[in-house]
Order: structure tokens, then sequence, then C-alpha cells
């Protein structure tokens, strides 16, 4: 099959559905590829470098006409429907929730669509989450076009000039963006504090180097599919005190609040705004799906009370280079979900969970919402009747003080005993002994749990010194006793250089 | 010739290199220097004794010189020939050979002419009472031990009935054997007393092993150990010999110490392991809650996939790794991983394997570094921030039931929580239980994938489809 790849006409487009690295890889998969001239152009790679990978560059219309898949970035505009023809592949983002006109329309054109935005999100599809992967690069340029618009240093620095403290960030919203914003602005050296409602991205936030704003409330945002969940009004009032709390401490917001299908919550009021320090600065994420802030404008930068407010919806583009070839990748692996005989030839196979979930339009008919999608990233709760996790303890016969007591008096009861019935001489070894045994406690609990083994083999070895036992009776006068003493020394003697031997052996693998 | 009393200070002398070997072992650059302290311990104690003054004519050093050579060499051989995974055998047979020592030594003892009197013969025989028994235990239990890791005998417990009724019994013989041989031996006799409880001791050894399933074997494996320091240690009280005295007490208490770690590692008491039967003493086995659900297999590639993307990676050893001897494959990947910037550490359980630090020793010989070997303690809370889990060959001590339902026979007994993670990789030969015959609902969660297969041959796969 034919694969074409057009030029993006979204205005401000710089990414490109192809990369001349991936397409290679997808010949391999049966596929023949034609690119429309100049589409790489933005995004750095030009027509010598596709056809240097074998791929042939054609003039647009012929990559409409002579394509039987399509492969995009953006949903197609109305003039580019109008070039599907009826039994084309369409795959590119759609946002069937949000596009319900573009669907109809494309259904009409009697084409499959593949929506690379409604791949599901399970682990076996992570290779194809082209939303993760994009999501990655809007959290990073969020981070880099704030530092444009805040006129100071995000790292604390103490010159001879004076003190600069680092900037302070909080990030909403600890998804993929999230996390990137967080790794970014904490490598720029910003204190970064994050806030999600889902409690166990805590970890995920942490482990990026930042704190997570945590709220006294009891409720979990774990929706379907690891996407987080409308929450109660009065969870979001509390959150709203945290979020207005915060602003007139931190210097940048970045917002990345969206919840699937829905229109992005406001977050940040007009009143919070107004409360942060003047060159303040908010990226909001959530720009294209009406804000987090309803101050924001999708796609251009305002300044309102004195705090910048970027809206920028096209992120991801502004990386075009490395955003095109994470892209063509998820593409890619998509494609090879998509023939598994690597014949070239397409199985739209809707018992597969991950094409059933992506595929939103086949042969003309709308298929889209899918089931729901049998797996979460996060494990489930358990139910509730297994909730009562508590291991029956045996109520100890004896409070631990009594038994502690008895066992001290058991103890200086033996040792009366002894004390008072032994003679000399062996209380004498006897203390050796006592003493020898504290000693060894001590020492063996400094042993580290990975040397155990190492530790029994050279107990091992150490314990042979009972051949002394045996080497002072070699001199008897019995030959009886010389032939035991004898044996015993032999195997004592094995013990010695085997355990030794052994444990120099081991020890020599263990390596940094 | 040395003088008894140069004697006794080699013998100090020893025992502080002694105490510094085991305390060397705290740290892995320390380790080998004290294994060398240990060397230079043992040379100079049987220096000493050889050159002392007990030792006398030119046959006693020739007979010395015989054995220690014969014994050193087979010692060396078996050393240098061991593989890794037969470790725990190895230890097993070595610590017959100081309970079997022990027993000789004791019976060398009561046959040799003592200068002793009153109390003091009393004491002494009752020295060499214990020391024999003990002996015995240790050899006949360390001769079963070995003979189940090694698989001549099933690993499964031998359960007789009223075996506790059995072991009293015995206990109580033994006892009033002892009476009866410090009776006998005011006139010089008792041979049969002494040889009947050997007997007993012997027959108690075996049966206390017997009873002991194939998962608390590193439990036995550790009490033997001590047990092998205190039969040292009774000898030393026989001789009177303060340096038998102290070095067994160091290993009675570095063994006491394994055990009682193994123990708690899983969440059993001393005695009831001792006690043996996995799964007989804590009441009925629990059939599993209605249905098991179904388990999601997957295939070697798409196992290198999840692994190259992944971040984090932790690896959880058990003892079917060493069965299949994949540890070396397992560090190809691992290196192939961390060279592509995949975090990659390891998760060790302390009962992992059969006996204390197996699994560490395995990856040790496989070259991984151990500076990314954890222990279960150090990287319990890390699960949650793990993308892939690989679970090879374990399986009770990754088992959520021990946590989750209180009925387990697990239950309470502290597990690496991998089913925390993103997703883990279960490589398992089929679907059959472990060795505590516990059904794991970790199979079944919905992030759990099982890669079924030999675990080497499902590794050389998973590694020739890593990028």
């Amino acid at each position: 099959m034919k694969i074409g790849i057009p030029r993006e006409v979204h205005p401000g487009e710089r990414r490109v559905a192809l990369t001349p690295e991936s397409a290679g890889q997808i010949q391999k998969l049966g596929f023949e590829l034609q690119i429309e001239s100049g589409a790489g152009q933005a995004a750095n790679f030009s027509d010598t470098a596709y056809e240097d990978a074998g791929v042939n560059v054609v003039d647009g219309d012929s990559v409409w006409s002579t394509s039987d898949i399509i492969m995009k970035v953006n949903a197609p505009k109305a003039e580019e429907i109008d070039k599907l023809k009826e039994g084309q592949t369409l795959i590119s983002f759609i946002w069937p929730a949000q596009n319900e006109d573009l669907m109809q329309k494309l259904a009409a054109r009697k084409v499959n669509v593949l929506a690379m935005d409604s791949v599901p999100r399970i682990s076996r599809a992570q290779k194809l989450d082209a939303l993760s992967s994009m999501a990655n690069i809007a959290g990073y340029r969020a981070v880099i076009e704030a530092s444009q618009h805040f006129g100071r240093f995000f790292t604390g620095q103490v010159t001879a000039a004076g003190k600069i403290p680092p900037a302070k960030v909080m990030v909403i919203g600890a998804g993929v963006a999230g996390l990137a914003a967080i790794g970014t602005a904490n490598s720029l050296g910003a204190i970064v504090r994050a806030f999600d409602t889902r409690p166990e991205v805590k970890e995920q936030v942490e482990s990026m180097g930042a704190e997570f704003l945590e709220l006294d409330f009891e409720e979990e945002g774990t929706g379907e599919g690891g996407y987080a969940k409308v929450m109660s009004e009065e969870f979001i009032k509390a959150e709203m005190a945290l979020f207005a709390e915060q602003a007139k401490e931190v210097d940048i917001i970045i917002t990345t609040a969206l919840i699937p299908g829905k229109p992005a919550p406001e977050l940040i009021t007009e009143d919070m705004v107004k409360s942060m320090n003047a060159g303040s600065v908010i990226v909001d994420l959530a720009a294209e799906q009406g804000g987090n802030c309803k101050l924001t404008e999708a796609g251009k930068v305002v300044d309102k009370h004195g705090v910048t407010l970027i809206g920028y919806t096209d992120l991801p583009s502004r990386l075009p280079t490395q955003s095109s070839q994470l892209y063509s990748t998820n593409l890619r692996h998509m494609l090879t979900d998509l023939t598994p005989d690597k014949d070239g030839q397409i199985n739209i196979n809707m018992e597969d969970e991950v094409i059933r979930g992506a595929t939103v339009i086949k042969a003309g008919e709308i298929t889209w919402p899918p089931p729901p999608p049998k797996l979460s990233a996060a494990p489930p709760k358990p139910k509730a009747e297994a909730a009562p996790v508590e291991v029956k303890k045996k109520k100890p016969l004896l409070p631990p003080v009594v038994k502690s007591a008895l066992l001290l008096l058991a103890a200086a009861g033996i040792f009366y005993f002894i004390g008072s019935g032994a003679p000399e001489s062996f209380l004498n070894h006897f203390t050796v002994f006592v003493l020898a045994c504290f000693v060894g406690y001590m020492v063996i609990w400094n042993v580290t749990p990975s040397l155990h083994t190492p530790l029994m083999s050279v107990t091992n070895a150490v314990s042979s010194i009972i051949v002394i036992g045996a080497l002072i009776q070699v001199s008897s006068d019995n030959w009886l006793l010389v032939a035991i003493a004898f044996f015993a020394t032999l195997i004592t003697s094995i013990n010695i250089a085997g355990g030794f031997a052994v444990t120099r052996r081991m020890l020599s693998m263990f390596h940094k | 010739m040395m003088s008894q009393g140069l004697v006794t200070v080699s013998y100090i002398g020893a025992t502080i290199l002694f105490i510094l070997t085991l305390g060397g072992l705290s740290h892995q650059e320390t380790a080998r220097r004290g294994n060398l302290y240990g060397i230079i311990g043992m040379t100079i104690a049987v220096l000493a004794t050889v050159l002392g003054p007990e030792v006398v004519g030119t046959t006693s050093y020739a007979l010395i010189i015989i054995a220690m050579l014969l014994g050193g060499t087979v010692g060396l051989i078996l050393a240098r020939k061991v593989a890794m995974t037969q470790m725990p055998e190895l230890v097993a047979i070595l610590h017959s050979l100081v309970g079997l020592a022990a027993v000789l030594v004791g019976y060398v003892n009561f046959m040799g002419e003592s200068h002793l009197v009153g109390v003091e013969k009393v004491i002494h025989e009752v020295e060499i009472y214990i020391g024999i028994l003990i002996g015995a235990v240790t050899f006949s239990g360390s001769v079963i031990a070995f003979g189940k890791l090694s698989g001549k005998i099933g690993g499964k417990p031998l359960i007789l009935p009223a075996r506790h009724f059995l072991n009293l019994a015995l206990l109580i013989l033994a006892i009033w054997l002892g009476d009866s041989f410090l009776a006998a031996a005011e006139h010089g006799e008792g041979t049969w007393q002494l040889l009947a409880m050997t007997l007993i001791a012997l027959a108690f050894g075996v049966h206390m092993v017997m009873a002991i399933g194939g998962a608390d074997m590193p439990v036995v494996v550790s009490m033997l150990n001590s047990y092998s320091g205190w039969a040292a240690s009774a000898t030393g009280f026989m001789l009177s010999n303060d340096l038998l005295i102290v070095v067994g007490a160091l290993v009675g208490s570095s063994g006491a110490i394994l055990s009682y770690i193994m123990c708690r590692a899983m969440n059993r008491h001393f005695l009831s392991v001792i006690a043996g039967g996995f799964g007989t003493g804590g009441g009925t086995v629990v059939a599993a809650e209605g249905e098991q659900g179904e388990v999601f297999p997957i295939d070697a590639e798409e196992t290198a996939t999840l692994l190259a993307n992944a971040k984090e990676v932790m690896i959880i050893p058990g003892y079917g790794m060493a069965v299949a001897q994949a540890q070396h494959m397992v560090n190809d990947i691992t290196k192939h991983l961390r060279d592509a910037g995949v975090n990659v550490r390891f998760g060790i359980h302390p009962v992992a394997g059969r006996m204390p630090g197996h699994m560490n020793v395995l990856l040790a010989e496989a070259h991984v570094p151990y500076d990314i070997v954890y222990e279960m303690e150090e990287i319990n809370d890390d699960f949650p921030n793990i993308d892939v889990s690989v679970v090879i060959g374990a399986n009770d001590i990754v088992n959520p039931s021990a946590l989750e339902d209180p009925n387990s026979p697990i239950a309470g007994m502290p597990v690496l929580e991998c089913w925390k993670g993103k997703t883990t990789i279960v490589l398992k030969r089929s679907m059959a239980s472990g060795y505590a015959g516990v059904d794991n609902p970790l199979f079944f969660k919905e992030n759990t994938r099982m890669l079924f297969g030999d675990a080497k041959e499902s590794l050389e796969a998973v590694f020739k489809g890593l990028p």
C-alpha cells in the first residue's frame, strides 16, 4: 500500500508526520512512501533527505489522489476533507469529542480514520501514545516560554552584587506535560511545587524534584484510563483556596489540567491573577480547551494585571524537529500494529484493543467512542470487602513487661545455679563464652545482607577451628584414638581449605 | 617448640583475627581483607597447636601433614569446582563435616585419659555428652539438608504422625541416657550410653530437617551454621580451650542471627520453622477465593520493548533464576539497558534462594555491580515509581496475599510489593504454585504480564529483542 504525507496547512504548524529516519522502518513493513514537496521544510527535513531515504517527493494533489493511507499531524481542514477518497485511511489527530462536525464530514467520505489522540492509555500502547510524546514536549517548552517572558533568573544566586532568590514555579496537573515541566523548571534551578487531584502521582512528582502540594481532603481523582476525573464541589473549594494562597507566593504558574471531552476546568481566577507579583507568568497549556485561567487567550501572549499569560496552543510545534521525530515514531508503531504480517497491507483489527480504541471511523461508520478500556495505568482499588486487612494477632499470654521480667529472672536463676555449683575453672571459660556471644552479636548485625552467603562459608571455615581438638590427640598412644584424630583432622582440613577458598572466590566476584 | 604460654598468646592473636574476619564482612570493600585475616588466624592457631607441647613425635607431624594436605586439596578442588548456584549444598555439606569432627573429637576425649576429679570431671563429661549431641545433630541434619538442596531428596516436608511427640520422646530419652551416662562414667564406663545417644541425635537431625519444606531451607542452613558453631564451642569447653569457645560462640551467634533474620523475613517463628511443614502450622490452608481471573501472557519481543521504553526497571530474582542459570543473561540485559540510560536495579528478598544472600552471590558471579543490588527494605517504597518489574523465578516473595489476605498461610510475611509499579513481568515455567503451595494473586493482576518458559531461554529472546 502507498502512504502519503501531505504538507500541514494549519497556520503556524511546523511538524510533519514522517521523518527520513522513520521512513526506512516503515518501508520495511512493506509500504511505499510519498511526501508532498516541502512538507518537512519547517521541521528542518529537506526534500533531498526524504529522497535519500527512498521516499518519493511529489506534489500535493498526487499525494491525496494516489495514496491508500494519509498520515497527518493535525485534523484535516475542510478543503483537505474534500480531497479524501472512499476507502482511503487517514491517520492523524482528530479530537472526536470536540469535533463532531469534522467526524460527520469524514464519515460522509466513507474513509477509515484512526485518531492518534484516541489511542487507549494502556502500557502496551505507550509506544504509539502520541499525546504523551507531544505533552512531554509541550511541558518542556512551556517552561522555556515562561522563562522567555519572565524577567529573572530561575536559579537562585549569591553574587557580590547581592542575593538573587530562586524563582518559584507551581505546576498544576502532573500528567506527562506537567511532569516534563516540573523536570525542566527544576533543572533550571527553580523551586517547583506541583498539585494534582490524583494522590498516587505524588511520588512521580517528588521524583522529578518538586514538592507535592497536598490538600487535607479525602477524595481520589483517578478516573478511567489514568486520566483525572471531575471532582466534588468541596474538593474544588479546598483546591481553589490552595491555589489562591500559592498564587501570592509563586512567580510562574503552569497549568495543564484537562479532563477528556470536557472544557478545561477554571483553576486560576482573575482575583488570583491580581494577587500575583508583577512580572509573574502563567502558562496555560489548556488554552485550546478554554484555558485553566479565563484570562488566557488561545494562541496569544497577553498582559493582564501585570501578569503575562501565555496561551500558545502550538507548543510541540515550536520544537518541530523533535516533535516530528517522536510523532512519526508513534505513527510507525501504529503501522506496525496495523500490519502484523509486514506485507504492506493494513488490517484494522477491531478485536485489538489498541486499534479498536484509535479507530474512530471505519468505512464511513463512526465507531467512536470505543468501549471503555480494560486496563488502567494505576491498578484499581481492591474491593471494599477486602478492606479490613488486619492480620489477626494472637493475644500474647503475658504482657510484654511481665514477659521480659520473667526472662530476666530465668537468666538470673540460671546464672545463680551455674555460679553456685560450678568450679572456678569452668566459670573462667563460661565468662569467655558469654562475652564471645556478645561480641558475635555485635559484629554480626553489622554484616551487610548481601554478604550473608560469604559470611556462612567463612564462619564455616572458622568453625573448623575444632581441628585443634583433633590435633592434640594425634600424639596419643592409643592407635584407635590416633586414627580417629587423623580422620577428624582430614575432614576439618577439607572444611578449612574449602571454606576459605570458596569465600575468597565469592568475594572476588563482588565489584562495583 | 613453643611453650604453653606462647601457644595461649597465639590463640589470643587468632581470636582477634577471627573477630576481625567477621567484622570485615560488614562491607564488600573490607570483606576480602577479612577473609585474609581468617586464613592468617587459622594458620596461626594450627601452627601454634602443632608446635605446642601437646603434639610430639615425628609420626604425629607426618600424620598431621598428610591429613591436612589431603583434606586441603579436596577442599580446594571442591571450592574451585562448585557452581555458585550450588553454594547452599556446599555450605550444608561443609557444616556436616564440622558436626562430624565434633562427634569424633568428643569420642576421642572420652576415650582418652582424664586427670580431672570431682565436679570438674562431671562437668567435663557433661561437656563431652553435649558436644557429641550437638555435633551429631549438626552432622545428620546437614547431610539431609545437602540432600534436599541438591535434589537427591525431595523438597517436600516429610511429616510423620505425632512428630512433636516423637521429638519430645527423643529429647527425654537423650536426657535419660545422659543421666545414665554420668552415673556410668564414674566408673569409667558409659560407652553404650554415648553410642545410643549419638544414634538418637543422628535420628533427631534427620527427622528435624526432613520435616522442613524447601522454602524454609534458608532458615535450616543458617540454623545448622549456628549449630556447627555451638558444637565447636562445646568442644572448647570439653578441651578447656578458650579459642574454640570464642570462635564457636562467634559462629554460633552468627548463625543464630541469620536464622532470626530469615525467620523475620518470612514472618514465622523460629520454633514453627523447626517444627516443620510449611502451611501446616498455621491452621487450615485456605482455598483460593472465588475465581482467579485470567492471566495476560506476553512475548519476549514485547517484553524487550517494555524494558527499552522504561526509565525505572526493578529485577526481582528468585530461586528459579538459580535453577535456570539465568544470572549471566540477566547481567547482559542489565548492562544493555543501563547503557541505554534505563535505571535498572535489583530487589532482593532476604529469603530469595536457598540460603541467606544466595541471590547476591549469583548476581556478583554474573558481574552485576553490587551497588545496584538493593535489599527489600531499601527499595520496597520505590515500587510506585518503577515502570517495569521483572520477576525471575520467584513466587512467594512477591505474593500480595501475604499482605492482603489474613487467612493466607504466608500472611504477614514481608514481600516485595512489585504490583505497585506500572507493569510487572513474571517469568515462570508454568502456573504452578510456589514452595508454600499458595496461589499467587499477583499473576492475575491487571498490570501483570506472564512470560512463560525457561527463564534463561526467555531472557535470551528478550535480549535479542532489545533495540
